[in-house]
């Protein structure tokens, strides 16, 4: 361990089918911005396809070097699902100026790193790039959707003995990013930190229900029925924030947002499977009125009977606020009684 | 004559592999491949509309909101729908917003630390330039991220998060304005507006707008020592590097017009070739998939009628990004043609002089920002508070519809065709699509690989820099290019 500190803990970013939108993301990181976080933690970017100087020749001898060992791999980052198609063959994505599929070169990597980290729900379980028919045949490093069946496998455990460490998320947010690499640079990231879909639970331990700022809304079932409507979006719109695992209302995006602040439904984006959720994302499915997604930890028969309790209840105010646009009727406020 | 195979080249957004005929010095000729296939196309097939919202923007991290603006455009385009003039402001917002950060992003991140490379040790210029735009760990990064980062509160207020919002919708937005957001904006672009005039460029917006001309251009850049601000540095540089002689394209430039602002557009649609601007008409595009990893390849087609079937085994075929062309043609796209078909002076004055090239493509963009800021600012103020943002229409059960943007790195469209309230055919053609568009059926080159031809090399390079300059003077974004 003090052997380890003296030295820089080299990272190696490697991006395949996904987006770049998790990188995109990670460089609107604030207090510190990511460059600085990386350095406070004590990692060197070996590389990083957005932002390092090696292009070409340079790149492709960095890579025959940690292959043979020579430049330790401390942490590998995949950011996008690994591609397996067409056939199996990988060849779907090429590494450029390699000729070999970026997927043998996971592998390869994988096997030499101290910690495998997947950046993003597609490194993770498949994430939009396993969506609708799967056309290109991705996966997760570990995962394929909920099933521990990706590229690496169920036993796969990296030198450090922890599995594949799964930022989820479309994007993630950037100190989930930040923190994780923290906590890996400071060797205190065990597989006690990790939930059953090996997310940090540093984030995975919340909901993002918790902090929404249509909670009144919720606790009354005032419901918003069309897009820009201010009420709770559980009912009718497709919102899964009381099932969703991550910190998005307490932690927020970009300065203050987040999906709901932003008036839009969650859509669950860390969870395995999320981009097939076998209905429209902006409906909620229902059976007899009663959603089929129930809020996570909660009782059939409670819900049913305190939703309907609350519904008899429900202020004019909120009635009136959960299908406009913005705050028509505003809150009461009682005149102080001088004594 | 050798054949080289160049790649992975970074700092684009996504995998990319040229393969140059290297002779006499020079880039002979030249092959871009995209190596990377997803399929979003395929994914999209049967889903329900709406769900658009969700997959699109997915297609690209960097192009997120220009991906779900042309999905809500090409849903409306189906419904009927139109925006109220709030919905329109805010998302004019959101996608300067997403514009700006991205030239931002490109200048500072991914294109300027190429002047860094050890191969310009002995220039003169070379350890100023070295430690401000260093990758990674030059001086301006540290100053641009926070920047950056504090713009994009813009997106936090107005779009809840970035990248992959759905607060744009067919409709306008799902995110009403108060006032005091509308003030929390108009002093989020103050703040950004700093920071361009005390380092980007060193001078006010006004006083960089009121050039209109390469010779004034250059009189004002003469008043300045170079490390006055970084646009002086990077004016040296084009100086000394001759980066308006890199990078010469085939000059035929399109636009498809961005942020609508009353009966208009901000910045216009149309073609720009020789000098002259003419209408376009996007019934004359096609996708020829003569050199694409694609079957089903006889006749090129129209979007509306396009098929995405990947074949590894295609005769022919080099890469996975289809050849679009209009009317046959090979046209540039980008920040430059925007500016050009738009007939901002400065911009017409330097390519009537010296057409596309590196230099010219790197001043647009920064122009660009300037220009947008100042359309920025005045959006801002004409949000109204408490007023609707958003119109609703439900999703017809047979259509069709089209959503043509601009993305930071041009044109960006979608086609769709609804057949019984499912997605029949979505079709999406990227900007990068039009510039790293590999051969059509005639031979003829796509924009990058012609303009790769006659690249010198400097003497004992195998990389050569050059390419670099020129392939990222385009501010490629390759997951889009194939989706």
């Amino acid at each position: 361990m003090t052997e380890q500190r003296k030295r820089k803990l080299n990272l190696l970013w490697l991006q395949s089918g996904g987006c770049g939108g998790c990188t995109l993301s990670l460089l609107c990181a604030e207090s510190p911005d990511v460059l600085t976080a990386l350095e406070a933690a004590g990692i060197h970017l070996l590389w990083h396809p957005s932002i390092s100087e090696a292009s070409g020749d340079e790149f492709r001898s960095l890579l025959e070097q940690v292959s043979a060992g020579d430049t330790p791999l401390d942490i590998l980052c995949l950011e996008g699902a690994v591609v397996r198609g067409p056939g199996g063959s990988g060849r779907f994505h090429m590494l450029a100026g390699t000729g070999l599929p970026m997927m043998d070169w996971i592998e390869r990597l994988a096997g030499l790193a101290e910690y495998v980290v997947a950046v993003g729900s597609c490194a993770a379980y498949g994430g939009i790039t396993a969506g609708g028919s799967n056309p290109s045949d991705a996966c997760g490093l570990q995962y394929d959707r909920g099933e521990k069946t990706g590229l690496l496998g169920e036993t796969f455990r990296a030198r450090s003995a922890l599995p594949v460490v799964n930022i989820a998320g479309c994007p993630t947010h950037p100190n989930w990013v930040t923190e994780t690499l923290m906590q890996i640079a400071s060797g205190r990231l065990a597989e006690v930190d990790l939930d059953t879909l090996g997310r940090p639970r540093s984030y995975a331990d919340h909901l993002v229900h918790h902090g929404c700022p249509r909670n009144e809304f919720y606790e009354f079932k005032a419901s918003a029925e069309k897009p820009s409507d201010l009420g709770c979006m559980m009912e009718y719109m497709g919102c899964l924030g009381t099932q969703a695992h991550a910190d998005c209302n307490t932690r927020l995006w970009n300065g203050e947002g987040s999906c709901l602040r932003g008036g839009y439904a969650c859509i669950n984006c860390t969870a395995p499977g999320f981009e097939e959720p076998g209905h429209s994302f902006s409906v909620t499915p229902t059976i007899a009125g009663i959603p089929i997604g129930l809020p996570t930890d909660m009782p059939k028969a409670w819900f049913v009977a305190l939703a309907s309790l609350s519904k008899a209840a429900t202020p004019k105010r909120l009635k009136e606020n959960a299908v406009s646009d913005h705050i028509r009727v505003s809150p009461g406020s009682r005149p102080r009684k001088r004594s | 004559m050798s054949r080289r195979v160049v790649g992975p080249f970074n700092r684009v957004e996504g995998d990319l592999e040229v393969h140059l005929d290297i002779g006499d010095d020079r880039v002979q000729d030249a092959w871009v491949v995209s190596p990377l296939y997803r399929g979003f196309e395929q994914i999209l097939h049967g889903k329900d509309p709406r769900d658009a919202m969700v997959y699109t923007p997915r297609i690209c991290g960097i192009c997120s909101v220009s991906q779900s603006v042309a999905a809500a455009m090409a849903l409306a385009d189906s419904q009927g729908l139109a925006m109220p003039v709030n919905g329109e402001l805010a998302v004019n917002l959101i996608l300067a917003n997403e514009n700006l950060a991205d030239h931002l992003t490109h200048f500072y991140l991914f294109f300027m630390p190429d002047f860094a490379r050890e191969v310009y040790a002995d220039e003169p210029w070379y350890p100023d330039v070295a430690a401000r735009f260093r990758a990674v760990s030059g001086a301006a990064a540290r100053e641009v991220l926070p920047a950056r980062a504090g713009f994009m509160h813009l997106m936090g207020l107005l779009a809840g998060k970035w990248p992959h919002s759905l607060a744009i919708q067919p409709g306008g937005t799902t995110r009403s304005i108060e006032v005091q957001e509308q003030m929390r904006i108009s002093g989020i672009l103050f703040a950004f507006r700093r920071f361009l005039e005390s380092t980007l460029f060193g001078d006010t917006l006004e006083n960089l707008l009121a050039l209109d001309s390469a010779g004034q251009l250059y009189a004002w850049a003469a008043r300045f020592p170079p490390q006055h601000s970084d646009f002086c540095r990077f004016l040296q540089l084009a100086d000394a590097l001759r980066l308006d002689e890199l990078g010469q394209g085939g000059d035929t430039f399109m636009s498809y017009g961005v942020y609508p602002d009353g009966d208009g557009q901000l910045f216009g649609r149309g073609v720009w070739q020789a000098g002259r601007l003419a209408g376009l008409d996007p019934a004359l595009i096609r996708e020829d998939l003569s050199h694409s990893w694609m079957a089903q390849r006889r006749n090129p087609r129209h979007p509306y009628d396009g098929v995405t079937v990947p074949d590894a085994e295609a005769r022919d075929g080099y890469t996975w990004c289809k050849a679009p062309r209009l009317d046959g043609r090979v046209v540039e796209v980008g920040a430059l043609a925007r500016q050009v078909v738009d007939g901002q002076p400065l911009l017409r004055d330097l390519v009537g002089r010296s057409g596309g090239n590196v230099r010219n493509r790197v001043i647009a963009r920064l122009l660009e920002i300037a220009r947008v800021v100042v359309a920025m600012e005045g959006w801002a103020r004409e949000l109204k508070p408490g007023q609707p943002c958003c119109n609703h229409s439900p999703i017809p059960q047979e259509a069709t519809g089209c959503g043509m943007t601009e993305a930071a790195r041009g044109s960006l469209g979608h086609w769709l065709k609804i057949r019984k309230g499912r997605i029949l055919n979505y079709q999406i053609i990227a900007p990068t699509t039009w510039n790293f568009s590999p051969r059509d059926a005639n031979g003829t080159p796509g924009a990058l690989e012609q303009a790769l031809v006659g690249t010198p090399l400097r003497p004992g390079e195998t990389d050569p820099v050059a390419v670099q300059h020129i392939l990222r003077s385009f501010d490629p974004c390759m997951v889009c290019t194939v989706h």
